[in-house]
């Protein structure tokens, strides 16, 4: 039987593969808590966010929100938590 | 017919290499041994060598190796048959008949062609070309051949090799990686195996069914048609053409799948969160216009269901470039809790002819004469709306409105659009009463609409206005009536189905508006 050749059908990339930054031992400085807009993401970050402000009084609490959560978080909101943060803790949905 | 024969190199009879071009003026000519007429022409071929070998290079091309054996018996022709049983030579050159007999310069530029065998040409040229290179007259008996021989087709040109050829060639569209597929393995096993199918069995794309589909369109196959969520792959023609041959479609269907696929790539369509969403959401596709016709779409008996080739193949190669290009598959970036069946394929066209209002394209700015896709993000159906014993269009608009209260839950007000598609029945008792579009979306409103208070959770279902933000509304608010939708616009509304049986049928939204997906039509280039 002859070779057959067909065409790729994908994008043909390869995905780049990430490594998880190091967990660090302490949380300190900056904390974000990023809600993404679904509902109730609100409810369970009000509660962290009084958990986290009792446990660990030094760290620096701030919240952002999605305009959706049916797309990607605009770049400018990406690069802001970038910015500004050490952790980040994001209220998914479901 | 070539005006430059391209530079080539093959192997002749004895194993040696022979470039093209060389130092000198050329006959190039085209042969193939099962050819009668190229059989009659050995002979004149013979003593053209004769006659002017060292004076210009001679190139006697054979497409088939064996053939070229055997002509090289019978006839020992004293020059050695270059091999080009790849074709690849005879395709660039461009010769559909053989023989072909080309004389260039010394660049390979062409000054004469024959073709077939015509024995007055043949002779002219021969004879000129003693004089200008000052060699005997080529010794044939020119009396004693036939007038006039018509050749044969070139193996270059037989539609099993046309294609092949093509794609192979330096002209080629083709750009994708080519992937070889071992000769021990099946090739529709082997497309499962790559993940590159929605489940069932895809036609596999080569390069010979690429280059005929994208023969259905006039747009370059490198152009960028869109970037495709959840990877963000760039989608071009020639992408769209690889996954259309996988999905079954015709060349003619691709203009509608190019059009669906550059719709479903907009910031307003948001793939990305149609295919991310946990609620299973998908693509639905109306086809309206002339191009309906031209491909035979299905708009009629069972037009949303299976059996149509057209319908169900562009539904399905759409979804292909969802999943292969844009990266979206199940348990990875799609994450449709349940899925559903809309996820293989949901397109199919408006019957205008038997819908007495302004048809779904119209409606949203086209005009009448324009062949327009739109596509919409449904999360279910089609969900039947029975009902065969109103006779009055208010009586008949009142259940749809009724039945679509149900669209997610019936306290789901504000929550989603439709696509309500009413069949030939439903469309002549809403007529009977002169109902426009306008009248019927108004009476689904009317009829759906509820006490704002009846709309809050309780005991009996939780969804709906949380209790908490109904303890701060007024009495007046809670008296208030809401329609199902936020607004009519929320209700599409088009014709379809068989002349017979009183069921429309509905679709039923995901989020809407700019935090969700908005239906998006585009003008199909024909």
């Amino acid at each position: 039987m002859a070779m057959l050749s067909i065409l790729d059908p994908t994008d043909e990339r390869v995905p780049v593969s990430r490594q998880i930054t190091p967990r660090p031992k302490q949380i300190t400085g900056n904390v974000a808590l990023l809600d993404i807009s679904k509902p109730r993401g609100n409810v369970l970050l009000d509660r962290l966010e009084e958990t986290l402000s009792a446990r660990l009084p030094d760290v620096n609490i701030t919240r952002y929100a999605k305009p959706t959560f049916s797309k990607p978080a605009p770049e400018e909101l990406r690069q802001l938590i970038q910015a500004n943060s050490d952790f980040v803790i994001e209220a998914l949905a479901d | 017919m070539s005006e430059v024969i391209a530079a080539f190199e093959l192997e002749n009879l004895r194993g040696k290499q022979v470039v093209f071009p060389g130092t000198s003026d050329a006959l190039v000519c085209f042969i193939k041994e099962d050819c009668p007429t190229c059989k009659e022409v050995m002979p004149v071929l013979v003593a053209m060598h004769k006659a002017f070998a060292g004076a210009i290079d001679i190139q006697i091309i054979g497409q088939t190796l064996g053939g070229n054996k055997a002509l090289d018996k019978t006839f020992a022709p004293g020059f050695s048959i270059l091999d080009d049983s790849a074709l690849k030579v005879s395709f660039a050159a461009d010769v559909e008949t053989v023989p072909t007999l080309f004389k260039t310069d010394v660049s390979g530029a062409v000054t004469d062609t024959l073709i077939g065998f015509v024995r007055d040409e043949w002779q002219d040229l021969l004879q000129r070309m003693s004089a200008e290179y000052t060699r005997a007259e080529v010794d044939v008996d020119w009396l004693s051949l036939p007038q006039w021989r018509p050749g044969c087709g070139s193996l270059s040109v037989d539609p099993s090799n046309a294609d092949g050829l093509r794609a192979e060639a330096e002209n080629s569209p083709i750009r994708a990686r080519k992937i070889v597929i071992g000769s021990q393995d099946d090739e529709f096993e082997f497309m499962f195996d790559q993940g590159f199918s929605d489940g069932l069995p895809v036609i596999p794309p080569t390069p010979e069914r690429v280059l005929r589909m994208l023969e259905g369109t006039r747009r370059d196959a490198q152009e960028i048609v869109g970037v495709m969520a959840p990877n963000l792959g760039e989608v071009t023609i020639e992408k769209i053409a690889i996954n259309a041959v996988m999905a079954g479609c015709k060349p003619q269907y691709m203009p509608v799948v190019i059009a669906a696929v550059e719709a479903i790539s907009t910031d307003d369509y948001n793939v990305h969160g149609v295919m991310a969403t946990t609620m299973g959401a998908s693509p639905v596709i109306v086809v309206n216009g002339p191009i309906r016709h031209q491909i035979g779409m299905n708009m009629g008996m069972g037009a949303l269901g299976q059996g149509n080739r057209a319908n169900a193949t562009i539904g399905r190669a759409v979804r292909l470039v969802i999943r292969n290009v844009g990266g979206a598959k199940p348990g990875e970036t799609e994450r449709s809790v349940l899925g559903n069946p809309m996820k293989f394929t949901m397109c199919f066209a408006e019957w205008e002819e038997r819908n007495p209002w302004q048809p779904l394209h119209v409606e949203r700015g086209f005009d009448a004469s324009d062949s327009v896709v739109s596509v919409f993000t449904m999360t279910s159906g089609p969900s039947l709306i029975v009902d065969q014993d109103s006779r009055s269009a208010d009586a008949l608009a009142g259940t749809i409105g009724q039945t679509l209260e149900g669209i997610y839950n019936p306290k789901a007000h504000f929550a989603t659009n439709c696509l309500l598609v009413v069949v030939p029945e439903h469309v002549d008792t809403l007529m009977h009463d002169n109902y426009s579009k306008a009248d019927l979306r108004r009476r689904i409103q009317e009829t759906s609409s509820r006490p704002t208070r009846e709309l809050v959770g309780n005991d009996v279902s939780g969804a709906g206005i949380k209790p908490v933000a109904a303890a701060g509304m007024s009495e007046e608010v809670l008296d208030r009536m809401m329609p199902k939708f936020r607004t009519e616009d929320d209700i599409h509304i088009v014709v379809a189905g068989g002349e017979a049986g009183k069921f429309s049928a509905a679709f039923h939204g995901w989020v809407t508006g700019s935090i969700g997906s908005i239906p998006v039509s585009r003008k199909i280039d024909i």
